[in-house]
């Protein structure tokens, strides 16, 4: 290949053709355009006028030059030009491809193996063995192949979702001797990276092939501030980008779906940037996963686990009868402890409830009205939890005395006790250990943490079953009861620091922690993690996707709280553990994880993934040439006075836009007011574009057909009709739609049924048409049917009924009975009158809207019959002989009066009293 | 009429059937558009319609008595009629090569509009009485509806060979009236000495120059040879575009020029474009004509 610059040629000699151009010059410039025979008259008037200039009898210079271009264009063109041709230099040996192997590799992955399949072709070609490693695989013995025993092996090796651990562990495994090495970077610096280029240095040629898209990584999403706060990392932080960011999570239906989206803008230069992502609990509480949009990486998942659900709690305080004494509420310690890691909401119970909350804490509320009660009740059979905590007016009520109260967990001894009190003898009591089965189990129990008063429960036999934290002498402190598939439970002291010192310890957040009223802040610890067998709820694999984790056996505690901190592995691959109580998410990137850039040993050959493309230059020289050409062909012509005056201008238009490679210049921009004025210089008919031409070509075959019987018959002179879209056109000037339904219609978007229900309240008139002359609405079983009911769902119709014989569309011009199209007998529909309407006398209608009815609904296939092409001849045959053309007279009778209705509102029905009006005026 | 033998009659009527139908309807037509009445002189004299009735005196001949008005009264009436003078008109249509030309393959040639309207006013004047003939053919003016035909054969008999038309002023009748209908496109002298002589018999008329709007435009661009219908003329130009301007300057020369010429000998000038109608062209020439009397 011959190279000129960037540019080889595949066959040079052609372009000797070049130097026959100056011979062309002279050919061309020798003939003048041909001159036209023209017979004219006028020609005696024409003798002896001499050409003011003599120089068009030779081609012009520009023309020349246009025709000189063409030819060269052509002639390098069949030189076979490539851009940027490939050079290959073929080594010697054996060579060795690596692979990281890590997530980082998996947003271009189908790239690097198409490279590393370009490699073993080349290497098979050249006969060198191969051996292909991937780093994120625990080093093994590598043994050169031939390329052809790696060339199907290639295509299953997929990247690892954690990155290159102990890379100078490879150092130990390779071969004796020397080979060539390609390293498929991904661009990151990994444990031990150096010290393996360096050994791979000095065994032969190192060749790094690194992309230049930035790695992107997602780090997991943490709470704080009331919002979920969103970090990424990039690598090379290089110019300013933005990076959506979407929440995943189930919908209601249990659905996976997008919840929400944040953006995240990396200034210049910046490897970091974070988002607050605002969220409304419920939705938040949805969310199992952020993703980086279209990155197919592991790194740019993150899974979320109950770090960031917030439950929702409801909080109803007694009497607020000492006001300002603020730790003397009931409520204070509660929303101390509660309000860092859950939503609070605080009211009513009635109140509360709308807002189902999760958990429902009562701080000593005794009696309830029966009504809520009752909503408490419904709503603990639906899984809810309602916390109480006794008090002065608990203990001084009588509910739970004699019989147990349904929302209370045990019944309850009158009056309570008070122990270690100025008045009575005994030092408090303190808490005794938690029993096994009670959730509290493995709590400490500080020794200052003292109960002075309680509520005491009555001895029934399933105290001991429903009690599950009690003082050192037995009596219960804290019971629970399920109730439906809810919860009760009570706290025999108070939420405040009156009755216990239980509020002001630490221990009370961490029963509410246990109880799951609240969650933990932040991420879990080690000691959180240690001594518990998790169980991988969801793995990922390096492209981010869910993998079957069933299979998988638990890992232990430490294991996991390890890899929660260092990343990763192949023993541990990222996911979602489920522990005894909680759930913890393993992700590919953790919150510290920063991004090195790998800087490789000097003198190393670093090539672009993507390097300088071949690019063949050959067609579009070619069709250079050829619009070159018809330039020339058009100049031609011009000069020689060929073309005709009128096609001139319109000619060097063209011409402009070819030089220029431009469409038609600005017309659009006054389209809106020309259509504007066009609809609303005459009545304009309009259809609703389909999207099936078919459908549509007839609609206005139809619309011109009925536009011509009102000429013909009626003062109303419509122009040609036009279609309308939904979606972008306004309807405003069109009195009469005609929709057409097809079963494969798109439904219109909420903005455009937006528009149609304006329409439709504003004066127009819908005409739907099944045209399946079968059963249109209720029974629903033809396709056009279904269709129309799918997009009528969303209009603002009226309620129908079948056309009654009274009605002013059957005289507003004709007297008609029947409603016929091309088909006869399907029911056709309008706005039902309403009920008291035959109170007035002999006028069954509203006078809503003019008295138009808003919507016309049939199959009869109107158009059909209408639709006339462009003689004036009927497009589609009706029924057959006379009775047909009968009935296609009625259908154009039907039109008339359709169109009248829309016209003139309810005139008709007023006129059809004129006689009984002038009878009245008589007397 | 000429006795011809029977084989030439019947080409000729064959002829005459293929040509004549069209262009005389088309030109019945066209005059059935413009309402008119014999040209009455308002005072009695020879002619068909009634006058009025006067008591006969002495000098009447017995016959002028018109008994059945005379047989109401006691005295003797003469029926008189309106005084009608029948003129003699001269149509000349120049049948030269240039006026087959037409630059619309739609429309009229100049011949075609020259025929028709010369055809259509004759109508209109042979049904106003007055008698119509054709100036250079065998059809001297005459009236009644049968010279209609034999006009419309005489027109579409007239084929000349010359490039361009020289208007004949043999057959105009003296005092009578002239219709000139060419594109005036020849020689200038000849109009200018058919005029004079036309004007010495004490002829007045009309000139009605007949044109194609291509003549008037002149729409033609780049290298150009122009040739005259019968090809004998030719001028060759390489820029047709930059003639266009002395072209028509030219034209507005000659137009000006047979403008001058009419008006000095007292006739009509009218410029008239087969990209037109014909029917303002036919009101205008009966105008002119009748304006004259």
């Amino acid at each position: 290949m011959w190279m000129l610059g960037p540019v080889g040629f595949t066959a040079p000699l052609l372009l000797l053709g070049l130097s026959a151009l100056p011979l062309l010059w002279f050919l061309l410039r020798a003939v003048p355009p041909a001159p036209i025979r023209r017979r004219f008259p006028g020609v005696a008037l024409l003798l002896g006028l001499r050409d003011e200039e003599a120089e068009t009898d030779r081609t012009p210079w520009w023309l020349l030059l246009l025709r000189m271009a063409a030819l060269a264009a052509a002639i390098i063109a069949f030189a076979g030009p490539v851009l940027h041709p490939e050079k290959r230099d073929p080594g010697k040996g054996p060579l060795l491809i690596v692979f990281d192997g890590g997530w980082a590799d998996a947003r271009d992955w189908p790239r690097r193996i198409d490279r590393a399949a370009l490699l073993l072709e080349e290497a098979a070609r050249a006969g060198r063995t191969v051996a292909v490693i991937r780093l994120t695989d625990p080093p093994s013995d590598i043994d050169f192949q031939t390329a052809d025993a790696w060339a199907g092996r290639l295509g299953a090796l997929s990247p690892q979702p954690w990155v290159p651990q102990e890379t100078e562990a490879w150092v130990a495994k390779l071969p004796e001797g020397g080979f060539d090495t390609f390293w498929l970077s991904d661009g990151l610096d990994h444990a031990g990276r150096s010290e393996l280029a360096a050994a791979l240095g000095k065994r032969g040629a190192l060749t790094i092939f690194a992309s230049t898209r930035p790695v992107l990584a997602l780090h997991p999403a943490s709470f704080a501030d009331g919002a979920v706060q969103l970090a990424a990392s990039r690598q090379p932080a290089s110019d300013p980008v933005e990076v959506e960011v979407i929440a995943r999570g189930p919908d209601p239906a249990g659905i996976d779906r997008e919840l929400a989206r944040a953006t995240l803008s990396f200034g210049l230069g910046a490897g970091r940037a974070e988002a607050a992502l605002a969220l409304p609990p419920e939705l938040r509480n949805r969310i199992n996963r952020f993703e980086i949009a279209g990155l197919r990486s592991a790194g740019a998942v993150s899974l979320t686990d109950d770090s960031l659900k917030r439950r929702k709690i409801a909080l109803t305080g007694g009497r607020e009868d000492r006001e300002g004494l603020r730790l003397l509420s009931p409520t204070h310690y509660i929303r101390q402890a509660v309000q860092p890691v859950a939503d609070l909401v605080e009211g009513g119970v009635s109140d509360v409830l709308l807002a189902n909350p999760d958990v429902i804490i009562l701080a000593d509320v005794a009696k309830l009205t029966q009504t809520e009660e009752d909503e408490l009740l419904d709503w603990l059979d639906d899984g809810g939890m309602l916390l109480r905590f006794a008090g002065p007016g608990l203990a001084a009520s009588d509910i739970a005395r004699s019989a147990e109260d349904p929302l209370l967990p045990v019944r309850l001894r009158e009056g309570g006790r008070s122990v270690g009190g100025a008045m009575s003898w005994g030092e408090p009591k303190t808490l005794a250990p938690f029993p096994e089965t009670s959730p509290f189990h493995g709590l400490a129990v500080p020794s200052d943490v003292t109960v002075s008063s309680q509520v005491l429960a009555q001895p029934d036999p399933d105290l001991a079953q429903r009690t599950i934290a009690a003082l050192a002498d037995g009596t219960p402190l804290v019971t629970r009861k399920a109730v439906g598939q809810g919860q009760v439970v009570l706290f025999h002291v108070t939420a405040n620091a009156e009755w216990s010192t239980l509020p002001l310890s630490g221990l009370f957040v961490q029963m509410l922690e246990r109880l799951a009223v609240s969650t933990r802040p932040a991420a879990a610890g080690a000691t959180d993690l240690a001594g518990q067998t998790w169980v991988a709820e969801v793995l990922l694999d390096a492209f981010g996707q869910k993998t079957d984790a069933d299979a998988k056996a638990g890992v232990d505690g430490a294991a996991l709280a390890k890899a929660i901190a260092a990343g990763p592995d192949a023993g541990l691959r990222p996911g979602l553990y489920a522990g005894a109580d909680r759930r913890v998410a393993l992700n590919a990137v953790g919150p510290d994880t920063t991004l090195s850039p790998a800087a490789w040993p000097a003198g190393t050959v670093i090539e672009g993934l993507e390097g300088a493309r071949e690019q063949a230059l050959g067609g579009s020289l070619l069709s250079a040439a050829l619009a070159m050409l018809l330039v020339d062909i058009l100049a031609a012509m011009a000069l020689s006075g060929r073309m005709p005056r009128l096609a001139r201008s319109a000619a060097s238009a063209m011409l402009v836009a070819l030089c220029l490679g431009l469409p038609e210049p600005a017309r659009a921009q006054d389209g809106a007011d020309a259509t504007a004025i066009r609809a609303t210089e005459a009545v304009v008919l309009a259809h609703v574009l389909t999207g099936d031409a078919t459908l549509d070509r007839i609609a206005e075959a139809g619309l011109t057909g009925l536009g011509e019987r009102l000429w013909e018959r009626t003062s109303v002179e419509p122009d040609p009709p036009v279609g309308v879209d939904v979606e972008t056109d306004e309807l405003a000037f069109y009195p009469f739609l005609y929709w057409p339904v097809s079963a494969s219609q798109p439904l219109p978007s909420a903005k455009a049924y937006a528009k149609l229900n304006t329409y439709l309240r504003t004066g127009g008139m819908i005409l739907f048409d099944t045209r399946d002359a079968d059963v249109t609405l209720g029974g629903g079983t033809s396709p056009e049917g279904a269709a129309l009911q799918r997009i009528a769902a969303g209009l603002d119709i009226p309620p129908l009924e079948p056309l009654p014989k009274d009605h002013v569309l059957t005289r507003t011009f004709y007297l008609l009975q029947t409603f016929p199209g091309r088909y006869d007998g399907a029911t056709v529909w309008v706005e039902a009158a309403p009920p008291d309407a035959e109170q007035v006398e002999g006028m069954p209608f509203r006078n809503l809207n003019d008295g138009v009815t808003p919507v016309v609904i049939g199959g009869n296939d109107w158009a059909g019959a209408w639709a006339v092409d462009e003689m004036g001849v009927a497009m589609f045959p009706v029924g057959r002989g006379f009775a047909g053309e009968r009935q296609r007279e009625l259908a154009n009778r039907f039109g008339i009066n359709l169109i009248m209705h829309v016209l003139t509102g309810n005139y008709k029905s007023d006129q059809v009293h004129v006689p009984a009006l002038l009878e009245r005026l008589g007397q | 009429m000429t006795q011809l033998p029977a084989p030439s009659m019947r080409e000729a009527a064959e002829t005459l059937g293929q040509s004549l139908p069209p262009l005389l309807a088309e030109a019945e037509l066209l005059a059935s558009t413009i309402m008119l009445g014999e040209h009455g002189r308002r005072r009695a004299g020879q002619g068909d319609e009634f006058w009025q009735y006067r008591p006969a005196h002495a000098g009447d001949a017995t016959r002028m008595i018109d008994w059945r008005r005379s047989a109401r009264s006691d005295a003797t009436f003469v029926r008189e009629r309106e005084w009608q003078a029948a003129q003699s008109v001269t149509l000349w249509v120049d049948g030269a090569r240039a006026m087959a030309f037409r630059s619309d393959r739609a429309g009229a040639t100049k011949g075609e509009r020259a025929r028709l309207l010369a055809l259509a006013v004759a109508v209109l004047l042979l049904r106003g009485g007055e008698r119509v003939g054709i100036s250079g053919s065998d059809t001297p003016p005459r009236s009644g509806k049968a010279q209609l035909l034999a006009l419309a054969d005489a027109l579409s008999r007239s084929d000349m060979t010359a490039e361009y038309g020289a208007a004949d002023a043999d057959g105009i009748a003296s005092h009578g009236r002239a219709v000139l209908l060419s594109d005036f496109l020849g020689h200038i002298e000849g109009v200018d000495e058919a005029l004079a002589r036309a004007s010495d018999r004490g002829a007045r008329g009309v000139l009605m120059q007949i044109l194609d709007p291509a003549e008037e435009d002149f729409p033609f661009d780049g290298r150009t040879i122009f040739e005259s219908m019968g090809g004998t003329i030719s001028h060759e130009t390489l820029r047709a575009g930059d003639l266009r301007a002395r072209y028509l300057e030219r034209l507005a020369e000659r137009k000006d020029r047979l403008q001058s010429l009419a008006r000095a000998v007292g006739w009509h000038f009218h410029c008239h474009h087969t990209g037109d109608a014909a029917l303002p062209a036919l009101l205008w020439l009966y105008r002119a004509l009748e304006g004259g009397r």
